[in-house]
C-alpha cells in the first residue's frame, strides 16, 4: 500500500483488497479533448493519484455538468454521472448525502460552476457536502468555441464580445470562501507534483473541497496562464502557499507578504522588513480573513502575486453527516417507524 | 329549554372570516368530530395567498366549506346550507353561494361603520333588508366570547381570539357533534398556557349552551352515520396522504426515501410532512432552488435511493431540464406536481389541473414520462405508491398531479391494511450481462429488459459494473456516447416504447354504467372525480343515462381507451383548464369528445355538469 491519509472524509468508504495502478482508472473510451489541452495532463494526474487512496474502485463517483472538462467522467472507470449544465453540485449533494460510502468527486469549469451553476456551486459549499470539486478554470468558454467566461478579465475580445467583454470578473478562490467553504485550494494543470498535493489534502477534508485548477485551453484562449507557467517569470509570480510556513516568493525568494497597520496585506522585500514580520500562512485559521486577503492579491490581469496551494482548510462537520446523524437520532429515540401505525394517525373511529 | 331535533341526511357548512380568525382551524376541528360520528364527508378550504392579507378585506377572507351526509359522499356540496360570516368581508365574499331560505350565522360584532365601508356596503347588510332571502341568526360572537370569559387571567385580545371556539361551539350544538376531540386538541395545542386552554374550552362550551338557550336556533339537527364498509377510518387530505404513500413505497420497494424539495403552495407541506418522519430513514433535502432538488433527487436515485421531487406548476416548469436527463438516463425519479392556477405565479392556493400538457410535452426533445394523477384525497397515498412502482420498475422519472384541491381537501379514508400493499421490486443490477467477442465479460447499462425494456440498474458500490451515463445519446445497449443518426433514431423510439409498455402492467379502464345502456360518458381525471360521480349521480336520479370513467394513467393511456371512447355517442370531459386532456384524446383516438371547462380556482359544482350531461343527452 502507498502511505495511509488520515482521511476523515472517507472513512465510510470501502478500502480496496487489490493494489491498484493508474491504468486501473482509465476506461476504454478514447478520450476527445483537444490535442494540447490542459485537460489531459489533469486526468492523468487524477488517474495517477487516486490508487494512492486505496479505495474500492466501484466506490468512487464521478459527476460533472457541462462543458470540455465535463467530458472527464466517461474517460474514469469509475462510475461517472455527466449531467445537465451546472447542475452536478445539487445532483452530487442528494448521490454523497444518501450514500455515505463513496467517493465523490465533481469536475466542473468556470462556465458550468460559476455561471449557470453559480448557484448551486455556493450551496454545496455553505453546507460542506462532502464533495471535491476539481474547477478547471481556461477564463474562456471552450464547448461553445469561445465566448468569454465568468473568469474571463474584462476587456476581453471573444465571439461574443468583439468590442471587448464589459462585466467585472469572478475570482474562484474568493468567491469560494465568501460562500463558507472550509477547504478552498488552488492549482496548475500543469504542475503535476503540486496538483497532486492539492488533491491528497483535497481527498482527506471532510466536506466540500473546492480545488480551483488554472486549465490551459490551447484553442481558444491559449497561454491564458502562461505568466505562471513560463520557467523564466513564473518563479517572480506564483506565491506557493504552505501552513505554517511563512509566505515568501521570488526567484531569490526575496519577496514575502506582511500585514500592514491599517490591517490590510502587502508584498515587501524581505530584506526592508526582517524575515519575522512575513506573516506565516495558516490555512486552519477560523477566520477566512487572511485567506481571502491572499486571494486578491493578484493582478487578475498580468497574474503577478499569483498565490497557489490551500487557502483555507478548517474543520466542520459535513452536511451529510449531520444529516444521517439526524435520521439515527431519531431512529435510536423512537425506533423504527411503523407503517401501520403511521397511516393510523392519531384521530380514528370505527365503522362496525 | 328543549328544542325541536330534525333528522337531516346531507348539510354543507362554510365557515368565512379574516385570515387571522381561525377558520381553517375551526373547519378541521368539525371535520374531526363529525368523522368521528361515522357520517361520510369532504371539505374544501379556501385561503388567501398572502399569510396576513389585510385585515377585514375581502381579499383576506379565508374559508373551509365541508360536506357530511349518512351516505357516501364525493364532494364538499355545491352551495352551504349555512354560511358562517365572522366579518362584513366574509359576508361580501360568499353570500353569493348562499342559497335562499339557508342559515345565515353572523358575528354582528364586526358589522361596524368602518368595516362595512372598507368592503365597500354603503348600508349595513343586517339592516337594509339584503339578508331577508336567508335564515338570519345575527349573533354577537366576539362579545358574548369576552364576556363569557370575563373571570379568565387573560387579555381582551387572546379573549376575542377564543370567539372562533365559540362559532364552534355554537355549530357542534346545532349539529349535535361532541366536545371530546376538540378538547385533546387544545389540550395538546395549549398545554404549555393553561390559562389559554381554559379559556378555549370555556369558550367552546358557552357557544354550546348559547344554541341550547337562544331563541334564534329553533331547531337541533342530526345526522345519522353513513353505511360505510367496516374497518378503521381517519379524515385525511391529499398532501399528507402522498406523503405516507411515498414512505409506504420506499418500505415496499426497500429503497431509502430521499426528498429534494424546493418550499412552494401548494406542495410544501409534503415537505413538512415528511421532514417529521425520519424515524422511517426519510431524508429531506431542502434544496436551495427547484432545480436542485430535483437534481439531489436524481443524484440519490442513482445511488439507489427512492429520488423524489415536490413541487406546483412553477417548479415543474425549472426542473425541466433535469427530468430530461432522468428520461435520458433512465433512472427512477418521482415528480409530484400539485398543480395549482396558472400561468405563471397565477393563483397559488387555488386549484386548477392546467399543467398536463406540461408533464406530457415540457421538455426539449421526445421525452415521454408517464403520468399518474390521483382522484380524491386519500387517493394521493396509492397513487403515489403507484408512481414510484413505475418510476423504480421502469427506470424513469414519473409526475404524479395532485392539485391544490386534493392536497387541501379531506375524507374519510379506511386505513389500508399495511400486509395488503403491493411489493416493488428494484432487481438491481449485481453480474455482468454481457459477453464481448473476446469472452471479456461486460456490463451494458443500456441492454434492456426485453418484456418491460427496462434497462438495468447498476447502483455505485456494485463492483465490476462501473460505467458512465449521462445526457448524451448513447448506443442502444453497451450505452456508450454515440453520434450515429440510426442508432438516435432506434433510442427515440425504444424509449417512447419502454413508456408504452407500461400500459402492459395496469389493468383496463373500468367504466361505470350501472344500466349497460347509456350512450353519454362523462370521463375525467384527476380531482373532478368527485363533482363527476356526483353529477353523474344526480343525472341519474333523474332517469337518464350516464356512464363515468376516470383515468389515473395519463401516459401512457389504458390500452382499452380507444375502445371506451369509441363506444358511446358522445364523450364529455370535464377538466379544471381550457381542454388539455381533450386534446390528447382527439389527438391520439380522433374522437371528438366535447370538453366542459372552467378555470374558476374551484372544483366543479356537481349542478354546472348535471346541466352539461343532461344537455348532452338531450342533444342525441
Ligand atoms: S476547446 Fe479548449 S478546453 Fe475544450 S478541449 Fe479544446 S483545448 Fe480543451
Amino acid at each position: 500500500m502507498t502511505e495511509t491519509l488520515p482521511m476523515p472524509s472517507l472513512r465510510l468508504v470501502p478500502k480496496s483488497d487489490d493494489l491498484l495502478s493508474a491504468k486501473d482508472f482509465k476506461s476504454d473510451q478514447e478520450v476527445r479533448w483537444c490535442p494540447g489541452c490542459g485537460d489531459y495532463a489533469i486526468l492523468s494526474a487524477v488517474q495517477g493519484f487516486l490508487p494512492e487512496l486505496g479505495l474500492k474502485r466501484e466506490n468512487i463517483v464521478f459527476v460533472s455538468g457541462i462543458g470540455c472538462s465535463s467530458r472527464f467522467p466517461y474517460y474514469m472507470n469509475t462510475y461517472g454521472m455527466h449531467s445537465i449544465h451546472g447542475r452536478a453540485p445539487a445532483i452530487a449533494t442528494g448521490l454523497a448525502v444518501s450514500r455515505p460510502d463513496l467517493s465523490v468527486w465533481v469536475v466542473t469549469g468556470d462556465g458550468d460552476s460559476l455561471s449557470i451553476g453559480g448557484n448551486h456551486l455556493i450551496h454545496a459549499l455553505r453546507r460542506n457536502v462532502n464533495l471535491k470539486i476539481l474547477l478547471f478554470n481556461n477564463r474562456i468558454y471552450g464547448l461553445t468555441k469561445g465566448q468569454y467566461s465568468p473568469t474571463s478579465e474584462q476587456g476581453k475580445i471573444t465571439k461574443s464580445t468583439p468590442q471587448g467583454s464589459l462585466d467585472y470578473a469572478f475570482n474562484p478562490v474568493s468567491l469560494a470562501l465568501g460562500a463558507e467553504a472550509t477547504f478552498v485550494a488552488r492549482t496548475i494543470d500543469s504542475d503535476r507534483k503540486h496538483l497532486t498535493e492539492v488533491l491528497r489534502a483535497a481527498a482527506a477534508h471532510e466536506g466540500t473541497a473546492l480545488v480551483e485548477i488554472y486549465q490551459n485551453c490551447n484553442i481558444f484562449n491559449d497561454g491564458a496562464w502562461e505568466p505562471l507557467k513560463d520557467s523564466d517569470v513564473r518563479d517572480d509570480n506564483l506565491i506557493r502557499l504552505s501552513h505554517g510556513e511563512p509566505i515568501r516568493f521570488g526567484k531569490d525568494n526575496e519577496k514575502g507578504v506582511i500585514r500592514t497597520s491599517d490591517g490590510h496585506i502587502k508584498i515587501v522585500h524581505v530584506d526592508e522588513v526582517g524575515e519575522e514580520s512575513i506573516i506565516r500562512h495558516d490555512a486552519h485559521a477560523k477566520d477566512p480573513g487572511l485567506a481571502f486577503a491572499l486571494s486578491r492579491l493578484a493582478n487578475p490581469r498580468t497574474l503577478t502575486n499569483s498565490p497557489i496551494g490551500i487557502f483555507r482548510d478548517i474543520e466542520r462537520p459535513s452536511y451529510d453527516r449531520l444529516v444521517r446523524e439526524q435520521v439515527e437520532a431519531v431512529v435510536a429515540s423512537q425506533g423504527s417507524g411503523d407503517l401501520q401505525a403511521l397511516l393510523t394517525g392519531g384521530d380514528t373511529w370505527t365503522v362496525s | 329549554m328543549s328544542k325541536q331535533v330534525v333528522q337531516v341526511n346531507r348539510v354543507v357548512i362554510r365557515f368565512a372570516g379574516d385570515s387571522g380568525d381561525g377558520m381553517q382551524l375551526t373547519g378541521d376541528r368539525f371535520t374531526s368530530e363529525t368523522g368521528g360520528l361515522g357520517n361520510d364527508l369532504s371539505t374544501l378550504p379556501d385561503f388567501p395567498a398572502e399569510i396576513r392579507a389585510p385585515a377585514g378585506t375581502v381579499p383576506g377572507v379565508s374559508a373551509f366549506q365541508l360536506a357530511f351526509a349518512d351516505h357516501d359522499i364525493t364532494t364538499p356540496g355545491d352551495a352551504p346550507n349555512v354560511l358562517v360570516a365572522m366579518n362584513p368581508a366574509a359576508l361580501k365574499a360568499n353570500i353569493r353561494d348562499l342559497p335562499r331560505g339557508a342559515d345565515l350565522i353572523v358575528n354582528t360584532d364586526e358589522f361596524t361603520k368602518r368595516a362595512l365601508e372598507k368592503v365597500g356596503f354603503t348600508a349595513n347588510p343586517l339592516e337594509d333588508g339584503t339578508l331577508d332571502p336567508y335564515n338570519v341568526h345575527a349573533v354577537a360572537l366576539t362579545s358574548q366570547t369576552v364576556a363569557a370569559l370575563k373571570s379568565f387571567d387573560i387579555t381582551k385580545k387572546e379573549a376575542e381570539r377564543a370567539k372562533n371556539m365559540y362559532a364552534l361551539g355554537l355549530l357542534s350544538w346545532l349539529y349535535s357533534r361532541g366536545a371530546e376531540g376538540t378538547r385533546r386538541f387544545l389540550e395538546k395545542k395549549f398545554a404549555s398556557k393553561p390559562e389559554i386552554l381554559a379559556a378555549n374550552l370555556a369558550a367552546f362550551e358557552a357557544g354550546w349552551s348559547f344554541g341550547e338557550t337562544t331563541e334564534s336556533f329553533s331547531v337541533q339537527y342530526e345526522i345519522a352515520p353513513a353505511h360505510l364498509p367496516e374497518g378503521t377510518y381517519r379524515n385525511i387530505s391529499g398532501n399528507p396522504a402522498l406523503a405516507a404513500g411515498l414512505i409506504a413505497a420506499s418500505r415496499v420497494s426497500g429503497l431509502p426515501l430521499f426528498l429534494g424539495s424546493y418550499p412552494i403552495t401548494p406542495a410544501s407541506d409534503i415537505l413538512h410532512e415528511l421532514s417529521k418522519h425520519k424515524e422511517f430513514g426519510v431524508v429531506t433535502f431542502q434544496a436551495e432552488d427547484e432545480i436542485a432538488g430535483v437534481g439531489a433527487a436524481l443524484g440519490a436515485s442513482y445511488g439507489g435511493a427512492l429520488g423524489v421531487t415536490t413541487t406546483s406548476g412553477p417548479g415543474v416548469a425549472l426542473k425541466s431540464e433535469a427530468i430530461g436527463l432522468a428520461v435520458s438516463l433512465e433512472l427512477p425519479l418521482v415528480i409530484v406536481d400539485v398543480q395549482r392556477g396558472g400561468p405563471s405565479t397565477g393563483l397559488p392556493t387555488k386549484t386548477e389541473q392546467s399543467d398536463l400538457l406540461q408533464a406530457m410535452f415540457g421538455r426539449n426533445g421526445e421525452s415521454p414520462v408517464p403520468i399518474i394523477a390521483p382522484q380524491s384525497p386519500s387517493d394521493c397515498f396509492f397513487a403515489a405508491i403507484e408512481a414510484s412502482r413505475i418510476a423504480i420498475e421502469y427506470r424513469t422519472p414519473v409526475i404524479l398531479l395532485s392539485d391544490g384541491y386534493l392536497a387541501n381537501g379531506s375524507e374519510p379514508w379506511l386505513i389500508p391494511d399495511v400486509s395488503t400493499l403491493p411489493t416493488i421490486d428494484p432487481d438491481f443490477a449485481t453480474t455482468t450481462n454481457h459477453e464481448a467477442a473476446d469472452g471479456t465479460k461486460e456490463f451494458w447499462p443500456y441492454l434492456r429488459d426485453p418484456e418491460t425494456l427496462a434497462r438495468p440498474w447498476a447502483v455505485p458500490g456494485t463492483p465490476g459494473l462501473e460505467h458512465r451515463i449521462g445526457g448524451l445519446e448513447k448506443a442502444d445497449g453497451i450505452g456508450s456516447i454515440s453520434y450515429d443518426a440510426d442508432n438516435h433514431d432506434r433510442m427515440v423510439r425504444l424509449r417512447q416504447a419502454k413508456v408504452e409498455a407500461i400500459a402492459r402492467s395496469f389493468g383496463p379502464l373500468e367504466v361505470d354504467d350501472p344500466s349497460g345502456e347509456a350512450r353519454v360518458l362523462v370521463l375525467g381525471w384527476g380531482s373532478t372525480y368527485g363533482p363527476i360521480g356526483a353529477a353523474c349521480e344526480i343525472t341519474r336520479r333523474t332517469g337518464a343515462l350516464v356512464a363515468q370513467a376516470h383515468l389515473r394513467h395519463l401516459n401512457p393511456f389504458p390500452s382499452n381507451l380507444g375502445e371506451v371512447l369509441r363506444a358511446y355517442d358522445k364523450v364529455l370531459v370535464p377538466e379544471m383548464n381550457l381542454g388539455q386532456l381533450s386534446l390528447l384524446l382527439r389527438a391520439k383516438y380522433l374522437v371528438d369528445v366535447v370538453g366542459v371547462n372552467q378555470v374558476r380556482g374551484m372544483p366543479f359544482k356537481s349542478t354546472e355538469l348535471v346541466d352539461a350531461i343532461i344537455a348532452t343527452i338531450e342533444s342525441l
